[in-house]
């Protein structure tokens, strides 16, 4: 059932997603992959909308994967199972476990855990660059132009907060690929 | 003004005004809650903080449970949150019906072809960002380089691996290296 699916499927995310949106990236890719429910590419479009509006990543991706699946009622029980976890476990902390944040077990697990997000973001990073850029195999031109795009725009993003005191903010990076996207390809 | 309503909208503003999720997302909360509305204090936000980081889930919506709960227990967290929630989940939702046709037309197609190598990037970015953060200890850094590998090569043979498997075993892996250690320094005592 696609409903009790959304449900189990987000509240995973709620629960394993540590260090805010970026951590949550490649559990919801995890997820919405192995449930089948979006593509590679509608998914990473998703990410950028996701990015580029108002409101908690996350919560902007379960919103719109529960939407795609079963419309309204699919939105309102996605966007609740990824809220679910943070509702119960911060009140918890709060009014009983104060002091279980520092209990030296806890806090060993999350030596464990902090850095393998950091490893499964850097991977998925990685992998959705390589992919995108050298991913259609056989079809040199598109290639070509990817390869191209992604030199460019990396140097764009990674140069400008070297040279401008604050850098590109990455709506302002989507912004700028959304144009480079229309003029490398609408030309073609 | 009644508390619940207060709450309420002060985070549905925060919703609807903050671009980029969680950390933005915090300077924003912090001005609200401390500054303006003195609802909780500098301290207890640095406190929300790191509990909200050491806690899964959205950055944002932990903060915003904290302080509703603060204010008005259950009641208090419902609203703060579902204030919080609100405003995006009606513009995705209306964006959701309307992004297929959206791609149908070329230059869409054509610059959302341009996005997805920008989502890449960054990805990579906030992973960079949270590697220069991150302790540098011997075993810290292996962690991250196992999970690295790991999850690298779980993409590439699209095996059917949970990212979620590799976290808890990286939480058993530091939590055996941390019984043994704290049992090698127990026997350095006794002798």
């Amino acid at each position: 059932m696609i409903c009790l699916d959304l449900f189990l499927g987000f509240l995973k995310v709620g629960l394993f997603a540590f260090g805010g949106a970026y951590g949550a990236i490649p559990l919801i890719r995890d997820v919405v992959m192995s449930y089948g429910w979006l593509g590679d590419d509608m998914l990473t479009y998703m990410i950028a909308v996701s990015e580029s509006t108002p409101g908690p990543i996350m919560v902007n991706l379960a919103t719109y994967v529960g939407s795609s699946q079963a419309g309204l009622l699919g939105a309102l029980i996605a966007t609740t199972a990824v809220v679910l976890p943070s509702f119960i476990i911060i009140p918890l902390i709060m009014a009983l476990l104060k002091r279980l944040l520092k209990n030296p077990y806890v806090q060993a697990v999350l030596r464990g855990m902090k850095p393998c997000i950091v490893g499964i973001i850097l991977a998925t990073g990685v992998y959705m660059i390589v992919q995108h850029s050298v991913g259609n195999i056989g079809a040199f031109s598109e290639n070509t132009a990817a390869i191209l795009l992604t030199g460019v725009l990396a140097a764009i993003y990674f140069g400008s907060g070297k040279v401008l005191k604050k850098g590109i903010s990455p709506i302002g990076l989507i912004g700028i690929s959304a144009a480079a996207g229309i003029l490398v390809y609408g030309i073609k | 003004m009644n508390i619940l309503l207060d709450l309420f909208l002060t985070f549905a503003k925060i919703g609807l005004f903050t671009f980029g999720g969680g950390y933005a997302m915090i300077s924003l909360i912090e001005n609200a809650c401390v500054e303006k509305k003195r609802w909780i204090t500098h301290d207890e936000m640095m406190d929300v903080t790191v509990i909200a980081e050491s806690t899964p889930g959205p950055i944002a919506i932990n903060c915003a449970t904290f302080v509703g709960y603060r204010k008005k227990g259950l009641a208090g967290a419902t609203a703060a949150t579902v204030g919080m929630v609100l405003p995006s989940f009606c513009i995705i939702f209306l964006i959701s019906m309307f992004l297929d046709h959206f791609l149908e037309i070329a230059w869409i197609a054509h610059a959302f072809m341009g996005i997805k190598i920008a989502v890449g990037i960054l990805i990579l970015d906030a992973a960079i960002k949270m590697i220069r953060k991150m302790q540098k200890k011997p075993v810290t850094m292996a962690i991250m380089a196992c999970s690295f590998a790991a999850m690298l090569l779980i993409d590439m043979f699209a095996a059917h691996i949970s990212s979620v498997t590799l976290m808890l075993i990286a939480a058993a892996v530091s939590l055996v290296i941390f019984l043994c250690e704290r049992n090698r320094g127990k026997a350095g005592a006794d002798k």
